[in-house]
């Protein structure tokens, strides 16, 4: 069994957890502690409120173990906030989290939540039809460093890209029907 | 309509395990902002004061929310009168995140709600019991929140709404499928939604917990009886250190199941707001009685 971890500092935890229960040979696993970080393979960061898991990170010391194991080979991929953790850089921001994926992040980048919308979208590796991408006050990448793949673009933005054994995405798919993101997460 | 209302139950998810704190200026949402706060709920004026100060209660000045929600990169949320259905247009217009249609400011309306359902924008609602949170959903609310007792610093209220909710919606859940729509009659809900609660074991949109949380323990102890976040109102600006304070009660709202924790965040937090007793409250001063 695979033990995959979800970050579960605050946001959709619960949600990406469902998900992962659904997936033969994955154990998901709630990860609030540097302890809890122990023994897990793969780690999902949950959409949520950047600032506040980021803020948590730092205060329970777990910026340092986290970001060490990324750069070890640990595959993690962050959700919308998640995206935000893991950029090196954030557009009108001093602050970064994770420091680890090459990218710059451009946060609530659509708007208010008046702006929030849902499309669809195929990224070749994840699935062979289209999947719902719920976008929630998103983030998208207004640039990418050398060795960072764009997976998807949507209305000429980055919304989703890879970086060895990092992805990251605008939308969210922990709150959709499809397993399709998950399963090629615990897998690729 | 139905993928902007499943947009809108998206944001709530969101905002999980989070807290969302009152403030009345753009220097307060500032320091909410760095203490963690997962959304901030702009007012004039935070419950202990209306209640103090008293007179007609309402929406509070568009420019100071338009202040805030360019200070913060969080969502704003703010509060419209109980059935003010034009105070919640001028919110939608000004384009802030979430509308608290909330009893803490003065019902326009006794007998009606909004039709939240003829708006884009998200609402969020109070609620003392099941029946009443329900109501409010099929009304459209994408968001519930315990009632408890705004601005009183005391807790017991909200344990009371959050213990009725759980316990209404655990005996939906053994009931036969015939007696669900008597259930339904007596609570004065919509009959599909006391479906879905039977079902599924909890309310169809994210449920926090408000009215008179002012510690650490507190929002730690509305978490463990299973509310999904926690809003905390007069708490941590009236009490002595509001910085120190919101970010106790941040890591008290993740950490809520780890005692020690809970007592390291607990430590020298200085005096919290000044609390007052329920039972000395006159009628007319609870909030939580009003919403129909």
């Amino acid at each position: 069994m695979k033990r995959v971890g979800v970050l579960a500092l605050q946001g959709s935890v619960q949600e990406h957890m469902e998900k992962l229960e659904r997936i033969d040979g994955v154990t998901p696993v709630s990860v609030k502690s540097q302890k809890d970080l122990v023994g897990v393979e793969r780690l999902i960061i949950p959409g949520g409120e950047s600032t506040a898991i980021g803020k948590l990170l730092r205060d329970f010391d777990m910026i340092v173990p986290l970001a060490g194991m990324i750069r070890d080979g640990m595959p993690v991929w962050g959700t919308c906030a998640g995206m935000i953790i893991l950029a090196k850089r954030i557009e009108n921001s001093p602050t970064v989290h994770l420091n680890v994926m090459d990218i710059t992040v451009k946060r609530n980048a659509y708007g208010s939540q008046l702006d929030s919308f849902v499309t669809e979208g195929r990224i070749s590796e994840v699935s062979h039809s289209n999947i719902p991408l719920v976008f929630i006050r998103a983030p998208y990448i207004t640039r990418i460093g050398e060795g960072v793949d764009v997976m998807l673009e949507v209305d000429g933005k980055i919304v989703a890209t890879r970086q060895k054994n990092m992805i990251a995405t605008s939308f969210h798919p922990e709150l959709t029907d499809s397993l399709d993101f998950h399963r090629y997460f615990c897998s690729f | 309509m139905n993928q902007r209302y499943e947009l809108n139950k998206n944001l709530a998810q969101m905002l999980k395990g989070g807290v969302i704190m009152d403030v009345v200026s753009v220097d307060q949402a500032v320091i909410a902002e760095k203490s963690g706060a997962v959304a901030v709920m702009a007012l004039e004026r935070v419950p202990a004061d209306i209640r103090r100060q008293g007179g007609v209660a309402r929406m509070s000045d568009p420019g100071l929310i338009k202040e805030i929600k360019s200070a913060v990169s969080i969502p704003v949320m703010a509060k419209v009168r109980i059935g003010h259905f034009v105070e919640a247009q001028i919110l939608e217009a000004i384009g802030i995140d979430y509308i608290d249609e909330s009893e803490v400011l003065t019902p326009a309306d006794e007998m009606f709600h909004i039709d939240k359902t003829s708006f884009r924008i998200p609402f969020v609602c109070g609620a003392r019991n099941l029946g009443e949170a329900l109501r409010r959903i099929g009304e459209g609310a994408s968001m519930i929140r315990t009632k408890g007792e705004a601005g009183t610093g005391n807790v017991v209220e909200a344990v009371r709404h959050m213990r009725t909710i759980m316990s209404e919606i655990r005996r939906l859940q053994v009931m036969p499928r015939e007696e669900l729509m008597t259930a339904a009659k007596e609570m004065g809900a919509p009959y599909h939604l006391v479906e879905f609660a039977a079902e599924n074991g909890r309310l169809p949109v994210v449920n926090f917990a408000a009215g008179g949380i002012a510690t650490p323990a507190d929002a730690a102890l509305m978490m463990q009886l299973g509310c999904d976040g926690i809003f905390v109102g007069s708490g941590i600006f009236k009490s002595s250190n509001p910085e120190k304070r919101a970010q106790a009660i941040v890591k008290a709202t993740t950490y809520f199941n780890d005692p020690e924790i809970l007592a390291d965040v607990s430590e020298n937090l200085g005096e919290p707001m000044h609390g007052l007793e329920i039972d000395r409250l006159d009628k007319e001063e609870r909030f939580a009685d009003r919403g129909w």
